[in-house]
């Protein structure tokens, strides 16, 4: 369920199930919105990264065990200023606090655990819902 | 079986991998390539390996996991890993991550090969 914190007044939604070339074309749609609001290059290269993290995060361990048919809903909104995505997967959610800091020098070795700092890094803000299982990510157009 | 999504080719004993694809995120693509690479590794006594991201637009936390892989595979053998050619905004994902740390990264892949000991 989307709350307070996650909810994006006015988005759009579509549900997916994993078929990358619609993951794609989903991705490239939010970021041709946004390139017609004039978001810049390193702007369009840090959503498209978050939104992948999102939308990778949703299918890989948010669906852990589940059908793999099982759809991920995708929200989103751009307006001139600001650009909202939120994806919710349908598992039972994840504590985003719990997560081992990757960037300490014993995690650099592991392969996994980067997406959400990654998102993080890139976002304006980025939100959970309490159960863990819907993240909505928000970029502001940095100042000139 | 599906078409490589690399170009590799060897070069007095180094093994140069250059990427087909600008967008590295797929994971079922990020999979074939940490496969292709890996049979490189084993079939090198001590692989000697420089990736170029020459190609490269973009990549994802999975892609950067693949490549911790193949670095850990080729520590494993006593071997060396070089990157290459990444892009100022892909770079900024290797710093923000930490990862410069951990890889041995270069401007060009002519530095890269100067780099590979023995």
């Amino acid at each position: 369920m989307s709350d307070s914190r996650t909810h994006i007044e006015g988005a759009s939604g579509i549900d997916l199930a994993y078929d990358r070339v619609k993951v794609s074309a989903l991705i490239d749609q939010i970021l041709a919105k946004a390139e017609r609001n004039a978001f810049g290059a390193s702007s369009l290269f840090a959503v498209r990264l978050a939104i992948e993290e999102a939308i990778t995060n949703a299918f890989e361990h948010g669906h852990q065990g589940l059908d793999p048919a099982t759809t991920v809903h995708i929200e989103y909104a751009v307006t001139e200023n600001e650009i909202q995505v939120a994806v919710q997967d349908q598992g039972p959610g994840f504590s985003p606090e719990a997560l081992p800091d990757p960037t300490l020098s014993e995690n650099l070795a592991k392969p996994s655990g980067r997406g959400v700092m990654l998102m993080r890094a890139y976002m304006t803000d980025v939100d959970f819902n309490d159960a863990g299982n819907r993240v909505k990510l928000r970029y502001i157009r940095p100042a000139q | 079986m599906t078409d490589s999504r690399l170009r590799i080719s060897d070069n007095d004993g180094v093994t140069l991998v250059e990427f087909v694809d600008r967008n590295i995120l797929d994971e079922a693509n990020i999979q074939a390539i940490n496969e292709e690479i890996t049979a490189e590794i084993d079939s090198a006594d001590i692989p000697k390996i420089l990736i170029s991201f020459s190609n490269v637009d973009h990549l994802s936390s999975a892609a950067l996991g693949a490549l911790i892989t193949i670095n850990n595979k080729i520590r494993e053998k006593k071997g060396q890993l070089h990157l290459a050619n990444i892009d100022p905004q892909i770079y900024e994902v290797f710093v923000i991550t930490r990862l410069n740390k951990l890889f041995n990264i270069h401007e060009t892949t002519d530095e890269a090969r100067a780099a590979f000991n023995g």
